[in-house]
């Protein structure tokens, strides 16, 4: 029994080194069990034509690739599916159309739970959770945890008074996209702030938005800022208001707003595209006090010219925990600030570790 | 029939375009018809987009045709006949829980799609050696690139006051950010100027024929 082992055994050692044609097909590693990647080396033989296969449950062979090249890998992610048995074929034929070499090689389609390509986006995403976990527990636990002045949120106070004053609304733009956009949730958050101080101020606020979910989402934070500002008979639910979805009809609509309601201060909070210059010059040529913010970089250049205060990409994330100085917000923001510093450090570390030819950190860091 | 309905459309667009432009004198009746018809023509453009093209294809049909193999689109299906309950003032607070679920999800992917995207992917972008490239102009661009990037993270720290050495470091990040705006604000006037000569031929071309369109 030991002897027929040893001599099969023999056999096929004889015949995998007998082979001219390397040719393997593999699981391709950290993915969804999706695809199969397939390399080969046929340097060893003169081909003229060559191709490899891929046989289904029944046997029936189909083309994956035709090769043109006597060295190479490729990837085949058509219809492959996790945990079934994949047959692949590397066939050669020589100029005769003659069969010179067939290799097959099976393999099975895994899915992975880690992608290890990625474990540097995974360990700064659990220093950068740590920290903003270890800052809320600090500022819960009462320490006074520092933010310096942001000009644009010191305004709000100005223009909500302002407004106030001359008996006139102030009119809040969440932006114009739905709330699958951090910048809209940002939005809404000072537009809580907002409504607080004009709640207790009994001044006028009028939001009208361009997404359902955002006006679903404005009313009830209006509608709790009243209510936290102990004033909810003052609570207008027509306040909020759903004008349309398209761009440009929602910009139409605005426009008239402040031109006949003629607000004194102007919040334009959230995510912006071309409307952005449209609303904040009408609000200028209004003669209102406007306080801008948004992370869309081709957006800020209008707003920095046409409003008297702009918060600039991530201040307006900020904002919310400027204005409530919560401890779970404060937290957050002080976090991100240790992420910053972390980015700062790591950076001025891999110029220096480029520049003397060591390239370890940044492919350490690198994720497709 | 057809040649009527063509030249009918291209009269409306006159009109409303005046209409619209007329708002550069000041506010007026005409504005404001213009005005309220685009704003409820688009509306209403928008709620039959809304059922044809996204109810009916990603949620009606995939249920009446295999309801099995799509049984799962019923979870969005509900959430947004709760997001509906706000049309009744006692059951208005079912709605929340959808909003909920909205706002956490979108924090917790972007969350991880921003920390890619906008840090490690501009962290490794700007981790390079700035003295190659052999060309001056290209080590000078590289070397602005680095500073730029380094103060402007620098002026959206919060933890600590803008003053001495640090103050002026982020003094450094605000030029940059503003001198970066000022290109972008010329750049797109430019596009803009583009949509001014848009319709200007649409004036000229298609409704005057002064021009060839």
């Amino acid at each position: 029994m030991k002897k027929t082992i040893l001599m099969l055994f023999l056999f096929s050692a004889s015949l995998l080194f007998s082979q001219d044609i390397f040719f393997e097909a593999v699981d391709n590693p950290n993915d969804d069990g999706c695809a199969i990647q397939l390399r080969w080396d046929a340097s060893n033989i003169s081909s003229t034509k060559m191709n490899i296969e891929r046989k289904d449950d029944g046997g029936e062979a189909s083309l994956v690739q035709k090769v043109d090249k006597a060295e190479g890998e490729y990837m085949d992610g058509e219809d492959i599916k996790p945990s079934i048995e994949y047959v692949y074929c590397f066939s050669a034929w020589d100029e005769n159309d003659q069969l010179i070499e067939k290799v097959e090689s099976v393999v099975f389609a895994k899915a992975q739970w880690f992608n290890s390509e990625k474990i540097s986006l995974l360990i700064l995403a659990l220093i950068i959770t740590a920290a903003i976990l270890f800052f809320i527990y600090s500022a819960k636990s009462g320490k006074e945890l520092y933010i310096r002045k942001i000009a644009g949120l010191e305004s709000i106070d100005e223009s909500v008074g302002r407004a106030t004053e001359m008996g006139r609304p102030i009119l809040f733009i969440p932006g114009i996209l739905d709330l699958d956009d951090m910048q809209t949730i940002a939005g809404l958050t000072i537009l809580g702030k907002v409504a607080h101080k004009a709640a207790e101020y009994d001044a006028e606020i009028i939001v009208p938005v361009c997404r359902s979910m955002v006006l679903s989402t404005a009313k009830e934070v209006v509608k709790e800022a009243y209510l936290k500002a102990g004033r909810p008979d003052a609570y207008n639910p027509d306040s909020v208001f759903y004008l349309t979805d398209d761009q440009f009809g929602y910009v139409a609509g605005v426009d008239g707003i402040i031109m006949r309601e003629k607000p004194a201060a102007n919040f334009l909070m959230g995510a912006f595209y071309a409307e952005s210059l449209i609303l904040a010059e009408t609000g200028f040529a209004s003669g209102a006090i406007q306080t801008a913010g948004t992370a869309m970089p081709s957006q800020l250049p209008f707003f920095v010219v046409a409003c008297d205060y702009t918060l600039i990409g991530e201040e307006l994330f900020a904002a919310s925990a400027y204005l409530s100085k919560e401890p779970n917000q404060l937290g957050s923001l002080k976090g991100q600030d240790l992420g910053k510093a972390l980015f700062v450090i790591l950076l001025a570390i891999g110029i220096v570790l480029e520049i003397s030819g060591v390239h370890f950190l940044k492919d350490f860091l690198t994720v497709y | 029939m057809e040649h009527f309905f063509s030249v009918l459309g291209i009269w409306l667009g006159v009109l409303f375009t005046f209409a619209i432009f007329s708002f550069l004198y000041k506010d007026n009746p005409v504005y404001k018809v213009a005005e309220q018809i685009f704003v409820g023509l688009s509306a209403g453009y928008w709620f039959v987009y809304t059922i044809y093209f996204i109810l009916i294809p990603n949620l009606f049909d995939p249920l009446i045709n295999d309801f099995a193999g799509n049984w799962i689109k019923l979870i969005p299906a509900v959430l947004g006949i709760m997001m509906l309950m706000r049309l009744m003032p006692k059951t208005g607070w079912v709605s929340r829980f959808p909003i909920a679920l909205v706002i956490g999800t979108t924090s917790g992917v972007f969350f991880l799609r921003y920390l890619k995207s906008d840090v490690i992917n501009q962290l490794t972008a700007t981790m390079m050696n700035p003295f190659t490239g052999g060309d001056w102009v290209v080590i000078i661009g590289q070397i602005m690139l680095i500073v730029g990037t380094l103060t402007g993270v620098i002026y959206f720290y919060f933890s600590k006051k803008h003053e001495g050495a640090f103050g002026a470091t982020a003094k450094v990040g605000i030029y940059f950010l503003m001198i970066s705006f000022g290109a972008a604000f010329g750049y797109t006037a430019m596009a803009r100027i583009s949509l001014l000569i848009g319709r200007l031929q649409f004036l000229l071309g298609d409704w005057l024929g002064i021009i060839s369109p």
